[in-house]
């Protein structure tokens, strides 16, 4: 008759110890209590010096001031904003202005730095040293030191309205900003907006069934030239039938300054210029290194199968490539977002320089403040790594490692 | 039938091929690397007009246009100077102090240039890799020159020592958990709950009296401190009295009779150069005068911001690093958080943060120069990318040598202090270097907070109206961009070589 077997031993006071202190066992958790206790002494020395400290300089706390009228002028806003909004408000056009400038820089770097990352690998030899000239010279020189350049020298130096650069006689260049023709949203508009939803989303639905189709019959389906069709017949047959969807107002020079179209603060454009050239430096490192990873026999296996250049491209260099360009380029863009707070230098009315600059001057609420502010980033980065974790999970997961 | 048979042998010579095209020399690299197919040689053509028209003018702009001698505006304006006028280096000339030494006072700016010496002298034997004594080196390069350094640039002099401070902290420290302590017991006392009463009470007591024992203990330091004031001569009083202390405890400590002889040696030694430093600098009689910090300004605070963040967040980024990687929860937690706080947020509401809200946080009685609030913002800023490297360091350390390491019977602090770190730190020097190149960059954040770097000071001499030319901002701009740009290079040059130096048994 077989013995019953043995019961392992009690593991429950090991395993509260390992809960507890870890490797270190009861001294861990003694340190973790020393330190638990120290950190709590520091938060409580910090508080209450904080305390005294407003009082005795009479300073306000709480949120209450953001229900306050702000009375300052923003040079640029998004959303129709007044002096008589209130700090709420003024927090709210900062943010939108924060995150136009990451996205227009976000745009223009990316497209910068791929062409430049792949420029440094070009086999024309000039092509790769003027990108790689470019790449070192950007990277080496402070980010602020550009905007400062950008918006004092390069766009301090350019004519005033009168004689402003004029293309085609509709876009402005001058001291006073870039002035572009100002689209008006017609009549026509919304059936124009709703024919092109319809076409991207019908080009999408029929990408994913020829997708299907591949992966389960083994048929090709080749469908560009019914995206085409669908993206640019639908909006034209909707501007056939309902008219233009929108009209220009071309900016006129009157007397010192233009009337009409949009103005787009020099701020701006010298941000965007100094942030998305300087990013693009360091994305085009990141591409390089991207496509150095793809092994060369890659291409060459693609090759073997019969696949054409574009096609082992596209199907096998790119995706391994992106695997590799995606976290740092991720990287980059949140480095570009974080960067954008350089506008204080330059006074362009972003989330920084509204609200941690002009605000906490009027109402020297620096704690709320700025713990808003770090907050408002700190929300932006952890959900961007917290996406990019769950893709690299999911990568790893594809890859079975 | 005959012919099919014979073997087909050459009569005649064949005719000559033609030499296939180079690909040597400059015809051959041209036509390879440049013009080997129409896109390319398009691509080359467009190449060579955009660095036409960027290094033409840049040459003209910064030499043969440029303006070199001058007093004022007027030599920089092109009605006077009969030609179109670049850079107007007499500018720079003009602002020259101001963009190296600020409002540094005029006859006090050779201590400064003596910093930036001793800094020179100090780096260069610790960046060759074949000069000798690197421990001593860059142990006098990180921890004794800052100290000189601070005495050097910013003056004053010494009133105690070790044992002084350590008495003025430790009593300062005790007073302080007592205080809490007693608020504890009072804050018990208004209590509705019995049990929590209870417990705030003990709790209180208790802290109370831990803190009065602890005084009693740190009362023999106190005493000693007394003594050393009594003696009229305080710092040298101190000094002997530590260096008495520490080379005892470091003998005894490190095998007293049978082996302790040269750590005593060592500690001694260490001693004495500090009471040389301390005789030769005349510390203990007031020392130099005092330059507030305000004064400070251009490439000094660049540099002062950018080493002391570089020194003081290493320490910072290791105990970050081995935090994050510890398996004791709180710890670990902590330092996920501390290290994903500071890299989630921009560099510019760190020094907001340490402008506007770190005065808040400290008594009121206590006010901390504007330079050091902002190298405390720095000094964490840069601790926690500076973690994120080491921690990449640390695993690429295979789990083999800490295991090695305690089957030979190291503790944990001896295995990582001497197995895993060091081999840790040996990886992660590129990365090291490329932080301290962000670091160095983002140091001209600190005009913003109304600090005069280098950026700051070329923006503040655009403001003077005697230079006001149209080619003055160009000139200032070009002038700090290269110093930049110098700095910058370097330290990456530096990197590349140390990281092809490191992977030389890993190249193919």
């Amino acid at each position: 008759m077989a013995t019953e077997a043995r019961k392992p031993p009690s593991q429950f006071w090991a395993r509260l110890r390992g809960i507890l202190g870890g490797h270190a066992g009861w001294g861990g958790f003694a340190f973790q209590i020393l330190f638990v206790a120290a950190l709590a002494w520091v938060g409580y020395e910090i508080f209450a010096n904080a305390r005294a400290n407003l009082q005795a300089q009479r300073i306000a706390s709480g949120f209450g001031f953001l229900s306050q009228t702000a009375g300052f002028g923003v040079s640029q806003s998004l959303i129709p904003y007044s002096e008589t909004d209130t700090y709420s408000r003024v927090f709210l056009v900062g943010l939108l202005n924060t995150l136009l400038v990451a996205v227009v820089g976000i745009i223009f770097a990316t497209i910068i730095g791929f062409i430049v990352g792949i420029g440094r690998l070009s086999p024309n030899w000039l092509v790769a040293r003027i990108a790689g000239g470019y790449v070192e010279s950007v990277r080496n020189l402070p980010l602020l030191f550009q905007i400062l350049f950008w918006y004092l020298a390069v766009l301090g130096a350019l004519p005033g309205p009168r004689q402003s650069i004029s293309l085609f006689d509709k876009f402005f260049l001058s001291n006073r900003g870039l002035v572009i023709p100002k689209p008006l949203g017609e009549g026509g508009l919304q059936v124009f907006l709703a024919a092109v939803a319809v076409a991207v989303i019908a080009s999408i639905a029929l990408r994913i069934y020829a997708r299907r189709q591949l992966f389960k019959r083994g048929r090709i389906i080749v469908i560009w030239p019914y995206v085409i069709a669908l993206i640019v017949g639908l909006p034209a047959l909707a501007v056939l039938s309902a008219g233009a969807p929108v009209t220009f107002e071309i900016p006129q020079l009157k007397g010192f300054n233009f009337s009409g179209g949009l103005r787009i603060v020099p701020e701006f454009v010298a941000l965007v210029v100094a942030l998305s050239t300087y990013t693009a430096a360091f994305i085009a490192e990141n591409v390089r290194a991207g496509i150095m990873s793809v092994q060369k026999g890659q291409m060459e296996a693609g090759a073997s199968l019969g696949l054409s250049h574009g096609a082992t491209l596209r199907l096998i260099v790119v995706p391994q490539a992106m695997r590799v360009i995606l976290p740092p380029l991720t990287n980059q863009y949140l480095n570009l977002t974080k960067n954008s707070s350089l506008a204080v230098a330059i006074g362009y009315p972003d989330l920084f320089s509204v609200f941690a600059g002009t605000t906490l001057s009027q109402t020297g609420q620096a704690i709320e403040i700025i713990a808003i502010t770090m907050g408002v980033y700190l929300l932006i980065s952890l959900v961007t790594s917290a996406i990019m974790s769950f893709y690299g999970w999911r990568i790893n997961r594809s890859l079975g490692t | 039938m005959t012919s099919s048979s014979e073997p087909f042998v050459r009569q005649e010579l064949a005719p000559e091929r033609r030499a296939p095209a180079s690909t040597t020399g400059i015809i051959g690299f041209a036509r390879t690397r440049l013009f080997n197919s129409p896109g390319n040689a398009l691509l080359t053509i467009v190449g060579v007009l955009l660095l036409w028209w960027i290094i033409v003018p840049m040459l003209h702009f910064l030499l043969f246009d440029a303006v070199w001698q001058g007093s004022d505006r007027n030599a920089c304006l092109a009605q006077n100077a009969g030609h179109p006028v670049g850079a107007c280096w007499p500018f720079v000339q003009a602002k020259l102090s101001q963009f190296i030494y600020g409002f540094y006072p005029e006859p006090e700016r050779w201590r400064v240039n003596l910093t930036f010496a001793l800094a020179a002298i100090l780096l260069l034997p610790l960046l060759i890799p074949r000069a000798p004594a690197k421990v001593t080196n860059a142990a006098l390069l990180f921890v004794a020159f800052p100290f000189v350094a601070f005495f050097l640039l910013y003056g004053g002099g010494l009133r105690g020592f070790a044992v002084g401070w350590s008495a003025d902290v430790l009593s300062n420290l005790i007073g302080s958990i007592g205080d809490a302590g007693a608020k504890l017991t009072s804050l018990g006392l208004g209590q509705q709950l019995p049990v929590a009463a209870l417990l705030l009470k003990w709790l209180g007591d208790g802290i109370v009296i831990a803190s009065t024992v602890a005084l009693y203990l740190v009362f023999p330091l106190a005493w000693l401190q007394r003594q050393s004031l009594a003696s009229g001569q305080p710092v040298w009083a101190d000094l002997a009295v530590t260096a008495l202390l520490v080379s005892l405890a470091v003998f005894f400590l490190s095998g007293g009779f049978r082996n302790g002889w040269r750590p005593l040696f060592t500690s001694l030694a260490i001693f004495a150069g500090i009471g040389i430093i301390i005789a030769v600098m005349g510390l203990d009689r007031g020392g130099l005068p005092v330059v507030d910090s305000r004064l400070w300004g251009g490439l000094l605070v660049t540099l002062v911001v950018s080493v002391t963040g570089i020194v003081a967040s290493m320490p910072v980024g290791v105990a970050l690093a081995l935090g994050r990687r510890s398996s004791i929860p709180l710890v670990r937690i902590f330092s996920v958080a501390f290290i994903e706080f500071w890299r989630g947020v921009p560099l510019i509401t760190v020094l907001f943060f340490a402008t506007y809200m770190l005065p808040l946080f400290l008594p009121g009685n206590f006010t901390v120069d504007g330079l050091l609030r902002v190298l405390i913002g720095i000094a964490l800023f840069a601790g926690a990318y500076n973690a994120e490297v080491i921690r990449g360091g640390l695993q690429a350390v295979p789990r083999g040598q800490s295991e090695a390491a305690q089957a030979l019977g190291l503790s944990h602090a001896k295995t990582t202090g001497l197995i895993v770190m060091p081999q840790a730190l040996r990886h992660v020097i590129p990365g090291l270097v490329n932080s301290f190149i962000a670091l160095f960059k983002d140091t001209s954040l600190v005009s913003i907070v109304a600090l005069f770097d280098l950026l700051g000071s070329l923006r503040a001499s655009f403001a003077d109206p005697v230079w006001a030319t149209p080619t003055t901002l160009f000139t200032g701009f070009a002038f700090t961009g290269i110093i930049y740009f110098v700095f910058c290079f370097a330290m990456s040059r530096y990197s590349l070589f140390v990281e092809r130096r490191l992977n030389v048994h890993r190249r193919s």
